[in-house]
This record gives C-alpha cells, structure tokens and sequence, in this order.
C-alpha cells in the first residue's frame, strides 16, 4: 500500500474554531519483522471510522495480523467494524489475529460480539390479487365499523342523556356553561363577521344578474330566501365543526393518550357523562343561537349592500322581507341546527377516542375529525333539501 | 480516574419564578465513575440533570463540561458537547412516531459520511447491547412496554458512543429482574466504554450495584459526596433515614449476599 498514514491525534482532539471534535484512525502496512501485518492506530470510533472503512475493506488474504497496540480509544462502533472484518476475513477462509490489544479494549469487542443480533429471516412479502381483495374487505369491514360506532356514541350519549334526566344531581352544569362558552360565545366573532360577508356578497352578486331583468326588489328574497334556508345554518355548522370538532378530538385524545379515561373509568366516573354530554350539549344549545345570529347579520349585510348598490333603503327592505318571504323557511333552516350540532359533537369525540398512544395519532385524529365533521354535515343537508324539496315546504 | 473533574458545577442558582431550587450548589463529576444522585421528591434531580444537558439554563453560577464553559460558549461548541453526551429521560422521551431503530437513527444522521447500511448496522448493535431483542427495532414506542422503552430511550443515549451518559431514574417502574439486568448493563457499559454515569434514582439497589460515589441533594445544594460506606456514617437526620431505612437495609444485605 502506498498510502501513508493519516494524521493520528492521540489526545482527543477539539477544534475550538470548528467546534467538532477531530478524531483520526490511520491504518498502514507494518514494517517488515514487527509481527504484524497492519498497524492501526488513532482513535477508532463512530466519528473516524467513515474515513477509515475503505482502508479496512482493503485487508485481504488469508492469514492476517493487525497490531492494535497504538490505538488510543475505541468505542463500540470500532469494535464492530473490528468484528465485521474478522467475520469477513473467516468467510473468505482466512483469520484476523488481533496484536497489543488492551485489557479494555478486548471487553470491548468481546461485548460487542456477545451482543451483535441475528436477524430473524425476513418474511416473504409478495402482494397477490388475494391480498387486494383482502386488503379491500379489511377497508370495507372497517368503513362499517366505524359508522356502527358513530350510532353506538350517538346512543350513549342519548341513553346517558335520558338518564340524567332522572338523575340530575349527576349532571355536570359547570361544564355544560364552560364548553358553551368555548363552543358558543367565542365563537361568536367569526361567525357574525363570515355570515355579514356572505350577505354582501349575495346583495352584490345578485344585483349584478338581476339589474339586467330590471328585477332589483327580487334581491330582496334572494338573500333572504338563501341566507334562512341555507347559507346561515350550514356556514355556521362548518365554522363549529372546524373549531370545535378538533378541539373535542384534541381534549379527548390527549386524555386518552395520557389513560385519563381509563382512570375516570376505575374510579367509577362515567366518561360518557363527565365528558361527551356536556361538550355534546353544549354544541345543540349554542348551534341554534349562533345560526340565528348569522342569520342576522347575514340579513344586515344583505340590506347594507343592497342600500348601498341599488339603493333599496333599509326600510324598503325590511318591508318587502317581512312581507314576501314565509316563516317556513327560518323553520327549515332551524330544523338541521340540532342535527348539524349532534354530527359535530358525535364525529368530534368518537375521534377523540380513536386517539392511540402516540402524538402522531392525535394529530391525524384531529384533521380526520374536522373533515369527517364538515363531510357529514353537508351530506346531510343535501339529504334535508332532497326531503324537504319533496315535502314540498 | 483522571484528577480533573470532567463535569464542574459551582455556585448553581435555579429557579421557578419566586421558588428557588438550587442555591450554591457546587458538584464535581469525576471521569470514568458512575455518580448516584438521590436526594427526596422536588430536591431539583432532574433539574440539575437539565441543567447540565443545557436544557434549563441555570439563574446564576458556571457549568464547565470537558474543561469548557457550557454555558457562555458558541452554540457549535455546544453542539460539540452535546455530541460527547447522551441522555435517557424517564420514559425514554422516544420519538413516537419513528420506530426504535430510527429513533436510534436520529443522533447518527448527523455525523457525516456515515452510509445508511452501517447506520443501521451499528442502531441494531445499541438496540442489542441495550438488552431489546432484534424485534424491537421495527416496533413503535407506543407498542412497548415501559421498561423497553427505558431501554430503548438508553439505546439512543449511546448511539453516538458518548462519553458521559445522563440517566433519569434508570430503573424506576422496571420488575426487580429487569431492574438488576439494568443494573448490570449501566457496569458493563461503563466499565468497557469507560463511560462517566450521572445517574438520577430513588432505587438503593441500583446505588449499591452500580454507583462509585454518591451525591446527596438537599437544602439546595448537594449536602454530601462520598461512596456508599461513608453516606452510612452521615449524622444528617435525612440522609440518615434514607440510607438506614428498612429498604436500605435490605439493599444492604441484598448485596452482600451476593457479594
């Protein structure tokens, strides 16, 4: 080899300018008569050994000699490549003898080769069209699973619901006003700002079209026609389900992750009533409320456009709105907010208590929560529109 | 032993806003010894462990770690002494969404030229040498039991062949079989590795099986050093009952039935 050795520093090394600590192994042909073959020597550790494998896979040939009696410092990633190369050596049908090899430094690779793992034979993993259709039934198997357990909470809730009826020194009030605050009064801000914005929005849109027919006053029932039936209710409904839903799941989950529930459960304390009724509650009480006031606000933004646009004044808007447009459509629009709340809460912590062991898992529980949430709530509008649509109402 | 601490606290100040932890606390952690640290529950253990990992810095006084001002230092240097030092928290502190091997992974990726083949190579020697079965390595910590994950948590400790390891109650929650082979693995590494050990434990076996010497906080500041023999004789009322209670006592005789 024509190489010569790399610089060995024997003392650990620091480089206060870098900062990195500088540790060098350097392997060399031995002089001729010394009794060895190689000499290695330096620091042979995780940091050197990179530099100083190449060298290593060069040693070749049956019988070999390598004189370790320089080597300052060895760690455990040294003594396995030591290893490794004896292990090779013997497949090849030679040996490695290790020379000068301190007390230390032999417990070391001595350990190191007690510990080393035999890998199990790995698993033939082959994917045949059994295991598709496998891997679909499992899919298919575990959609209706989840949508009983959707029905199993929903019932718990009930059951546990009626059951507080006859038991109402159970029932916990301070967190029914807590969650409804959370839920509901700071929820508050963004649903009237999003539901005003939607009202002018609607106004401007729909003065564009309907100037063309000359039909302005028609705006009128357009936004209020829209706003009650639809967009009030269900823009609502997506807000909650986008703040509240992953809020649920997160509360839940990280008190599942930390066993909170099992330990309520041992304690005799229902989870069911200490934690979804009152969070569930919450959501069917302040839904409604929180509705009604994008109603509103949808209505004042509607009128303020429509003022300002095609100068129907707030009067003549009111008068029309009161006139033309049927009180059925506010009942058609109240009618879902219970329903839309009841999704919310249910979707909302059953993820919660899907929540395993590990922060990963609360983190995709919580977005899967939120879509899941938002997904249900428009399915079933569409269905509230389909029936009342048939219902003729 | 070399004579020059390799671990140097003086005059540590900690504190939670008006509560005040450590007060003057002086500690010298000699190389190559497996320093005990006992003291009762909020007596700071795991605060002073901390605040040598550089996690908390101390209110007032000076760390030196390998000669070095810990703390008024260049954040490479930092990070060069971070590299020399490796940590096990209580509960492992494992990365839960990474498997074990690559959670023993992760202190590797950051040295350069090291090839992804010997990386694994070397995690599953650590998971080895840990005391986990091969197994193990493909698991998720969540899949664990809690004293797997210890010694997970300690497998990623060593993945970088640190120098000095920091042991938070090791051994804590473990059966009294694998609290022993714990015992035994915390020597041998030390012993071969010449690995320092500061290690934080209410359990008298583990003091008695592996410790050189013997920190003893309280009030503030760490009240005694010595070895096991010289905290028997300490007059001090609390060291007294921890080190002649009926568990010490047991601990006692536990070890000299074996030796």
């Amino acid at each position: 080899m024509s190489r010569g050795p790399l610089s060995a520093s024997a003392q650990p090394g620091f480089d206060p300018k870098s900062g990195h600590a500088s540790e060098h192994a350097a392997l060399a042909p031995a002089a001729a008569g010394a009794g060895a073959d190689w000499v290695l020597e330096g620091m042979l550790t995780l940091r050197s050994l990179p530099r100083l494998l190449p060298d290593l896979d060069r040693i070749g040939g049956g019988q070999v000699r390598l004189d370790l009696s320089h080597l300052s410092k060895l760690d455990t990633a040294g003594a396995f490549a030591l290893h490794q190369l004896q292990q090779r050596l013997e497949r090849e049908g030679g040996a490695l003898q290790l020379e000068g090899l301190s007390r230390d430094h032999a417990a070391l690779i001595e350990r190191v080769a007690q510990s080393i793992p035999e890998p199990p034979a790995p698993a033939p993993s082959r994917r045949s069209l059994g295991d598709l259709l496998d891997l679909l039934g499992r899919n298919v198997a575990a959609a209706g699973i989840f949508l009983a357990e959707l029905h199993a909470m929903l019932g718990m809730f009930l059951a546990r619901l009626v059951w507080l009826v006859r038991h109402p020194s159970e029932f916990r009030m301070t967190a029914l006003v807590h969650h409804c605050d959370q839920v509901g009064w700071k929820a508050v801000p963004i649903v009237a700002l999003m539901s005003f914005l939607i009202g002018v929005v609607l106004a401007f849109q729909g003065a564009v079209q309907l100037r063309q027919f000359g039909a302005e006053i028609f705006v009128v029932d357009l936004i209020a026609i829209s706003i009650l039936r639809e967009l009030g209710i269900l823009l609502t409904a997506i807000i909650v389900a986008g703040r509240t839903a992953s809020s649920f799941t997160a509360a839940i989950g990280s008190m599942k992750m930390r066993e909170e529930i099992d330990a309520m459960r041992t304690l005799a304390i229902d989870p069911v009533v200490v934690l979804f009724v009152p969070r569930i509650l919450a959501l069917l009480i302040t839904l409604p409320i929180l509705g009604m006031l994008a109603n509103f606000m949808g209505l004042f933004g509607g009128a303020m456009m429509s003022w300002i646009e095609l100068g129907i004044s707030p009067g003549m808007f009111l008068a029309r709105l009161l006139d033309d447009t049927g009180v059925n459509h506010v009942v058609v629009g109240f009618v879902k907010a219970p329903v839309f709340a009841m999704i919310i809460g249910v979707i909302g912590c059953h993820a919660g208590m899907q929540v395993g062991g590990n922060a990963e898992s609360l983190g995709s529980q919580t977005s899967a929560a939120v879509v899941r949430a938002i997904f249900a709530v428009i399915v079933a509008d569409a269905l509230f529109s389909i029936f009342f649509a048939m219902m003729d109402y | 032993m070399d004579a020059a601490p390799i671990i140097r606290l003086r005059g540590i100040r900690t504190q939670f806003g008006a509560q005040v932890v450590h007060d003057g606390l002086d500690l010298d952690v000699m190389q190559g010894e497996v320093l005990g640290v006992v003291g009762g529950s909020g007596t700071g253990k795991s605060v002073l462990l901390r605040c040598i990992a550089g996690l908390r810095p101390p209110q007032a006084g000076s760390i030196e770690i390998f000669g070095q001002d810990a703390l008024n230092c260049s954040e490479a240097q930092r990070r060069a002494i971070d590299q020399r030092m490796g940590v096990m928290f209580q509960d492992g502190a494992l990365f839960s969404s990474l498997t074990v091997r690559e959670n023993v992974e992760v202190p590797m990726r950051t040295l350069p030229g090291l090839d992804a083949r010997l990386r694994r190579d070397l995690a599953d020697l650590k998971i080895a040498m840990s005391g986990l079965p091969y197994v193990a390595g493909d698991k998720y910590p969540s899949e664990l039991s809690g004293g797997m994950r210890k010694r997970a948590g300690l497998a990623r400790a060593l993945a970088l062949d640190p120098e000095i390891v920091f042991l938070d109650e090791p051994t804590a929650g473990l059966d009294p079989i694998g609290a022993s082979a714990f015992d035994e693995l915390i020597n041998t590494l030390s012993q071969t590795l010449g690995l320092t050990v500061f290690l934080v434990t209410h359990d008298l076996d583990t003091l008695h099986a592996t410790c050189d010497r013997i920190a003893v906080l309280a009030e503030k500041r760490v009240l005694y050093t010595g070895t096991m023999a010289e905290m028997q004789r300490v007059e001090h009322p609390w060291v007294h009952e921890y080190f002649h209670g009926p568990r010490a006592r047991a601990a006692v005789a536990a070890t000299e039935r074996t030796g």
